[in-house]
């Protein structure tokens, strides 16, 4: 194909782009997802004690161990049981919160509005060591509900931003049409809110789940002795032997937390609402 | 007294006032809705009248006054426990819920078992002719089935009374007049009061039994279309509702020889050659034309009186009346028109 000697057609215009902005584009997309396709490999290598290209190996035997080690399954259940939680707080706590700064106005409602955001702004250092200090401070012992409350921060953000914009599409008029129709505020709720809130709901309450999975930062600042999955995997990776159970383990979590978020993507495309993921 | 029975009183307002801060939205207003009747709360946007269907809905509370439907007090009585219904500016149609289930959601909250609610629900649809429609979801529905859909969902729960907030306002020319028809016809069939908040003159002139204009939170006047339109009460009311020339008391003076501000409609004037004689009991000025608007059914034409002042005169197109010699721009007319057609204005000033 010849290029048109029409030198006032910018790329954008003409629909397709240049040839090195496709280089960079194409670049920057292995650059985030090679590893990716390493830590994938890595998993079936027969090398234990360090990451050699090429693999001298492929084997299966990982999977087997990863099967045996109670560890894995205990760190792993713990982290699945704190992000059900941690979310099942979000979703009533954001819905509340949404409805209530959604339908009334009062001083200061701005305020409150960037105080419930703030959590997935600040650094998930200044989270953990704030809630640290506040835990102490109130005597409380580092347990499995101190890292629930640490993720809950956060998770609530999500919800909230997914269900106050849901509702910020909705027309206010609805409620009030419940109403006129002889339903109160409870009939209201059930049949008319809940219902139009429900996909951002679930779609909130999924993105939740994968940031609580595997999340890190707070959790190392509120955990005691226990072990998320996420801190296992940090704690395995300086030790010198069976290195590639970490990569099969990283495979899951991948696997665990991108369907969730996958989920959300397909349930509001159409919605053009903001998933609210930033952590 | 006399012993003829009033019919019912459906609505009324006792000194009912409405205010958001130093905003008088509503301002000491009385009036009476009877049963049955088509009220036309008619006036421009931010002038009250969307803010008293609100009141009669329960969405608002008044600050001051009392409001009985049916006789009964409505103060403190919620939304969901008065026995009027709502058609939505917006239509506020459930959008996760197909036609069928929207229409019958009243009925669904009073407990009626499913199967003989969704046959309710058939019915009214037919009624609004959308028989066959109670599958779709709202999204599904042009403009007018959503509004049809909207009346429908109202109309089940056979309120005694029906707000409906400009409910035409959405649709295009043609199928507003459509459903001005048809909202007519219904009101006939079910005989439930209408109370029915527009903007738009044309829509309250052709619909209502009664027509209340409202300004800035007051009521300018009540009374039929003929009322309103023949005689305005005021000088808002006149250029609200229509177009109507307003001659100042100066200019009235060298008319009539009285010097009270008046108002004419343009299609009571006639145009004649200058020296056409004036019959008994009408009244004549002379002027040059300014400008001619041929508008197809009618034409219209600008006057420049020789008193000073301007008039428009609307003269209906008979017979193919533009380019005539003595009707082009700067041509000397008499403008005549009978005297009954003067409606004398009071001293208010008018709206800004």
């Amino acid at each position: 194909m010849r290029s048109r000697p029409n030198a006032k057609a910018s790329p954008r215009a003409g629909g397709t782009a240049g040839w090195p902005l496709t280089l960079g584009a194409v670049a920057g997309l292995l650059f985030l997802h090679v590893p990716l396709a390493f830590i994938l490999l890595y998993a079936f290598s027969t090398e234990e004690k360090s990451f050699v290209f090429p693999p001298p190996g492929l084997t299966l035997k990982w999977f087997a161990v990863v099967w045996e080690r109670d560890d894995i399954w205990r760190a792993m259940w713990l982290s699945v049981r704190v992000a059900s939680i941690s979310t099942l707080m979000a979703l009533i706590l954001g819905t509340l919160a949404a409805m209530a700064l959604y339908r009334s106005r009062f001083f200061g409602k701005e305020v409150v509005s960037l105080l419930i955001l703030l959590p997935i702004a600040l650094p998930g250092i200044v989270t953990g060591i704030s809630l640290r200090s506040a835990f102490n401070l109130l005597d409380m012992p580092f347990s499995y509900w101190t890292i629930v409350l640490g993720h809950a921060t956060f998770c609530i953000v999500v919800v909230y931003n997914n269900v106050v914009a849901r509702l910020r599409r909705s027309s206010p008029a609805l409620i009030e049409a419940s109403m006129d129709l002889g339903a109160n505020s409870f009939q209201t709720f059930r049949h008319v809110v809940l219902p139009n809130v429900a996909t951002a709901l679930l779609a909130g309450g999924m993105l939740a789940f994968a940031l609580s999975f595997d999340e890190i930062i707070v959790t190392t600042f509120t955990a005691g002795q226990q072990t998320t999955l996420p801190i296992w995997m940090l704690t395995e990776l300086v030790r010198p032997r069976q290195r590639p159970v970490t990569n099969v383990v990283a495979v899951f979590v991948v696997a665990i937390t991108f369907l969730p978020i996958l989920g959300a993507y397909y349930l509001t495309r159409d919605t053009h609402e903001s998933g609210g993921s930033g952590k | 007294m006399t012993d003829r029975a009033e019919p019912p009183t459906a609505v009324r307002f006792a000194r009912v006032s409405r205010h958001y801060g130093e905003v008088r939205a509503a301002d000491d207003l009385s009036f009476e809705i009877a049963d049955g009747e088509f009220f036309s709360l008619l006036g421009p946007s931010g002038s009250g009248k969307t803010t008293c269907l609100r009141l009669i809905a329960g969405f608002e509370q008044p600050t001051a006054g009392e409001i009985f439907v049916h006789g009964r007090a409505m103060a403190g009585v919620p939304p969901y426990e008065r026995d009027v219904n709502t058609v939505f500016q917006d239509y506020a149609l459930f959008p996760h819920m197909t036609v069928a289930d929207n229409v019958a959601y009243g009925p669904m909250i009073k407990g009626v078992p499913r199967e003989e609610r969704m046959r309710e629900a058939a019915a009214m649809l037919e009624m609004v002719a959308l028989g066959g429609l109670g599958g779709r979801k709202p999204s599904q529905l042009s403009g007018g089935q959503r509004q049809r859909v909207a009346l429908a969902r109202a109309l089940i729960n056979r309120p005694k009374v029906l707000l409906l907030d400009e409910p035409l306002g959405a649709l295009d020319l043609k199928l507003r007049e459509q459903m001005q028809v048809e909202l007519k016809a219904i009101q006939r069939r079910v005989g439930i009061t209408f109370v029915y908040v527009t903007h738009d003159q044309g829509e309250a002139l052709s619909m209502s039994d009664r027509i209340a204009v409202f300004d800035r939170g007051r009521i300018e006047q009540i009374g039929t279309a003929t009322d309103i339109y023949e005689h305005p009460a005021s000088a808002f009311v006149a250029g609200f509702v229509g177009v109507s020339n307003l001659v100042a008391a100066e200019v009235a003076a060298a008319i009539t020889g009285a010097s009270a501000t008046f108002s004419i409609r343009p299609e009571k004037i006639r145009i004649e050659r200058p020296e056409a004689a004036v019959p008994e009991g009408h009244c004549a000025v002379g002027g040059r034309i300014e400008s001619v608007l041929y508008l197809g059914a009618n034409t219209r034409y600008a006057i420049a009186l020789d008193h000073g002042g301007e008039l428009t005169v609307l003269d209906q197109n008979r017979e193919e009346q533009t380019g005539l010699a003595d009707r082009r721009v700067g041509a000397p007319v008499k403008l005549v028109w009978n005297r009954r057609h003067i409606q004398t204005i009071g001293a208010r000033p008018p709206a800004p």
